[in-house]
């Protein structure tokens, strides 16, 4: 349908290259900090497009994404870990049968981690689904908090308070982008396409989407258990970038910050969550300075931890106020939009009219 | 009593107030029937239960000898009874043509997996969705606005893509719920053409609720009047413009 498909193709191509070339130079170049960053920043990614499918895209307004990551971590750590590892780690009762002798290279532990999460979130979705709006929202979180209640409680499984130690840092550079590379692309192709479709009706107007035929509960659950996959796959890569998991880990400000990515970036769209995924990351690493002691010559102000969380209170804030739609609206990216847009304001110039 | 479809003592209760009681209604194949009555009269209670959005109390649905009573809106969407809606409700953000394309979705056979790996078949299925949006929307005269947010549309051109987007699910019965309100008398006046064209092109029956007196004694073959939820009338148009109890539902009594 699309006379530029090819070369759209082709840019897609490019950009690729542009992304992995940018890695490369950032793997021999980049002190450790800023591979941290980078990492960061794909881990975010991750999880804020997947969150947003379900969020955005489908409209359901649900808030468990912490509960999601943490079963993705859990399980991949309890897999990846030797059966040494874990004897050693779980000092106060030992870890139960099948899970003690379970040992799997990291590349199948993320694909467990993947369906593991997906069943979870398969199975709450029935509950869930039977109510809508804030109530929904309120099951979701309740469900997170179970979540975080059971690991700190399950000492047999999950070590209790004391999480889990010593996981070999798996995660790089490549993990991390290119897993989050599968994921934009997997979403993107499923909200383009008839399916992706479904879900953006189921968003707009329920009544409506049952009256042409599309199964709402169906539809929400394609999309909770999609997001829960890549949720689940992106805990695994998480607990492998920072090597020492803990329930305190994956407590509501997780979701929360989640939450800020995909309003920032603009409910529904792939390309919005994306930006503020990396803004938000990459900002609040910039933002150190603000927490830090300063001096400014006549007065002294001391350190204040947590000052960036109140300034991205205060941006989310201003978005509310002044730029509801967020970054994007429900906008994307296309080649052909970016085409569009040279040639409507770099080619004049260029004549010189 | 017809065996294309036939509801028999459908009654509806919210609790103490009974808003629809004891209505009946037949359909044959390829007529165009209306149903009228004051406001609050029940008529969008009766298409609620008829397209599976209320459960009705009493009473029982049969379509094509199967039973719809108890199934779910979208269950009977697909089984080939459409609607559209007395508030228009489109899929406001999205284009002209992806709201018609939505109502395909119901009959696709590739599963998520093959749309998202683009599979042959769903790449043939979404070519005839595409074709088949493009065609049901030149029928219904919105060609030249296909790639327009549909609630940038004037009104009346809403109606109609409400209509298209219903006939996309490929329904034998449409059940349209004032499909004229809000239209001028020319556009009502299209709308009747319209509507007449669709149904031969698509051998659909039409059961439809209006206010507009003209446009429903133009149009329908036979007309039900329901006044506090009790059917007080059944007939011809001239049957129903002649009958002191409509006549009195309408304009009080004497």
């Amino acid at each position: 349908m699309d006379p530029h498909h090819k070369r759209n193709q082709l840019l897609s191509l490019a950009g690729m290259c542009a992304i992995v070339l940018f890695l490369l130079y950032a793997q021999t170049y980049g002190t450790s900090y800023d591979v941290r960053i980078l990492n960061n920043c794909a881990l975010f990614i991750i999880l804020a497009v997947s969150y947003n499918l379900i969020n955005g895209v489908t409209g359901q307004f649900s808030l468990e994404p912490n509960a999601f990551v943490a079963i993705g971590a859990y399980t991949s750590a309890l897999l990846t870990l030797t059966p040494m590892e874990k004897e050693i780690s779980f000092i106060i009762e030992p870890i139960i049968w099948p899970l003690s002798v379970i040992h799997i290279p990291f590349i199948f532990s993320l694909i467990a981690e993947g369906v593991v999460t997906a069943i979870f979130g398969f199975i709450m979705g029935f509950p869930v689904f039977r109510v809508r709006g804030d109530y929904l929202a309120i099951v979701t979180l309740g469900f997170g908090e179970v979540v975080r209640v059971v690991a700190n409680n399950a000492q047999t499984v999950t070590n209790g308070p004391l999480g889990l130690k010593g996981l070999a840092p798996y995660t790089n550079l490549w993990w991390s982008w290119g897993f989050a590379i599968f994921t934009v692309f997997m979403i993107s192709r499923l909200v383009k396409s008839s399916y992706g479709r479904a879900l953006k009706a189921v968003k707009y107007d329920e009544s409506a989407a049952e009256a042409v035929g599309i199964n709402t509960f169906w539809h929400k659950m394609l999309a909770f258990t999609c997001s829960a996959f890549f949720e689940g796959v992106g805990g695994g890569l998480l607990a492998h970038l920072i090597t020492t998991i803990s329930p305190t880990l994956f407590t509501f400000f997780l979701t929360f910050n989640l939450l800020i990515m995909i309003v920032m970036g603009g409910l529904g769209s792939i390309t919005g969550s994306i930006i503020a995924a990396v803004f938000v990351t990459w900002g609040s690493e910039v933002l150190r300075f603000v927490e830090e002691p300063m001096h400014l010559g006549f007065i002294d102000i001391p350190p204040v931890p947590g000052m960036r969380m109140v300034i991205f209170s205060l941006i989310l804030i201003f978005l509310m106020i002044f730029a509801r739609n967020g970054i994007m609206g429900t906008r994307e990216f296309t080649w052909n939009g970016v085409i569009d847009w040279i040639q409507k304001y770099v080619k004049p110039a260029g004549k010189g009219t | 009593m017809s065996d294309f479809f036939a509801a028999t003592g459908l009654t509806m209760k919210f609790g103490g107030l009974i808003a629809v009681n004891d209505f009946n209604i037949s359909l044959s194949e390829g007529e165009i029937v209306g149903l009228i009555g004051p406001n609050g009269a029940g008529k969008t209670t009766v298409f609620n239960m008829l397209a599976g959005y209320y459960v009705p109390s009493e009473g029982s649905i049969r379509f094509r000898s199967q039973i719809l009573n108890g199934r779910k809106a979208n269950e009977i969407t697909k089984l080939g009874i459409a609607r559209t809606f007395q508030n228009i409700r489109l899929f406001s953000d999205l284009s002209v043509v992806e709201n018609v394309t939505i109502a395909y979705h119901c009959r696709i056979r590739s599963t998520f997996l093959g749309a998202v790996f683009r599979l042959p078949l769903y790449r043939r299925e979404e070519k005839e969705m595409y074709e088949g949006a493009m065609n049901l929307l030149n029928e219904v005269g919105l060609s030249h606005v296909t790639g327009e947010r549909s609630n940038s549309l004037p009104y009346g051109m809403q109606r109609r893509l409400e209509i298209a987007r219903a006939l996309a699910t490929g329904p034998r019965i449409l059940l349209l719920d004032e499909p004229a309100a809000g239209m001028n008398p020319r556009e009502t006046m299209e709308l009747i053409d319209l509507i007449r064209r669709l149904r031969d092109a698509h051998r659909l029956t039409v059961f439809l609720i209006e206010h507009d007196m003209k446009f429903v004694m133009k149009i329908c073959e036979r007309i039900k009047v329901l006044d506090y939820g009790t059917t007080i009338a059944e007939g011809t148009p001239e049957v129903i413009q002649n009958d002191p109890r409509v006549i009195e539902a309408y304009l009080g009594e004497a």
